[in-house]
């Protein structure tokens, strides 16, 4: 028999400067494991976060999740937190964390996961650049 | 005459800031891209020259050195860089799109053989906001 669950996808993006920085190395060790990354005066991208929730349609609705709900949750919980924010300087989650896209999308996958329903499961992909991305949880 | 373009990208930290307006008037204007902290973006560049096919080759210009001048002379002094202190050509000036564009084609025109002429530049900072400059 087929699953009934079905996956519902919102993608919202922010813009934020970083640096990739283990404060207990030498500046010689990060620049020898984090390169460029580690240059202190920060770089940026343009993040895109993809959300996946999934779930059963419901009966009364047909929807897994309003979408314009999960939009305005994606907005209020991640994207005011960190548009236009220096990861490292303005966001406390990343005060004793490296800010790497690891990293970054275990931190928005916990924020979002108090804010959503238990119910539906939630899968994240986080786009650095167009071409490094990572996904959580796998 | 043909037109061939070649896309470069840079990922770079920036904020946008007037030093003579106080801290209240550049944050009017400019909002959160006036963050103190910075913030960033991956930009794209597209460089497009024109010029005839050589007969000998049937390129306008071999892309592969466009490729290597925009490299030495543009995203490796842009690439993981913080736009408004550590980049020469931008020095002094406000790092919006408009001037990063213009930086750009002043650092390109003294590298290009007489045969190919550079046609325009597009530089978009996101996938929502790109200018044009066409010199």
């Amino acid at each position: 028999m087929l699953s009934n669950k079905v996956a519902v996808f919102r993608k919202e993006h922010f813009n934020a400067a970083h640096r990739l920085h283990n404060p207990a190395w030498d500046a010689q060790k990060n620049l020898l494991y984090f390169g460029k990354c580690n240059n202190p005066h920060y770089h940026g991208h343009n993040y895109d976060l993809i959300v996946q929730v999934i779930g059963v349609p419901q009966p009364d609705t047909g929807y897994v999740m309003d979408t314009k709900i999960l939009s305005d949750i994606i907005k209020d919980t991640i994207i005011e937190r960190f548009d236009h924010k220096n990861l490292n300087e303005d966001c406390v989650e990343f005060a004793q964390l490296n800010p790497t896209a690891e990293n970054i999308v275990i931190v928005i996958y916990n924020l979002l996961r108090e804010k959503i329903d238990s119910d539906l499961d939630i899968k994240l992909r986080l786009y650095e650049t167009e071409r490094n991305f990572v996904e959580y949880p796998v | 005459m043909v037109y061939i373009t070649r896309i470069e990208h840079f990922n770079a930290a920036h904020k946008l800031v007037n030093p003579a307006w106080s801290k209240e008037k550049n944050e009017a204007i400019f909002g959160k891209c006036a963050n103190e902290h910075w913030h960033g973006h991956n930009f794209n560049l597209y460089v497009t020259v024109k010029g005839m096919p050589n007969p000998d080759t049937g390129f306008v210009f071999d892309a592969k050195i466009l490729s290597a001048i925009i490299k030495e002379h543009v995203t490796d002094l842009l690439d993981h860089k913080n736009l408004n202190i550590e980049v020469p050509f931008l020095k002094d000036k406000i790092c919006s799109i408009e001037n990063l564009v213009i930086g750009i084609w002043q650092q390109l025109i003294p590298q290009l053989p007489e045969a190919v002429q550079l046609h325009s530049l597009k530089l978009y900072e996101t996938e929502k906001i790109y200018v044009e400059y066409f010199g």
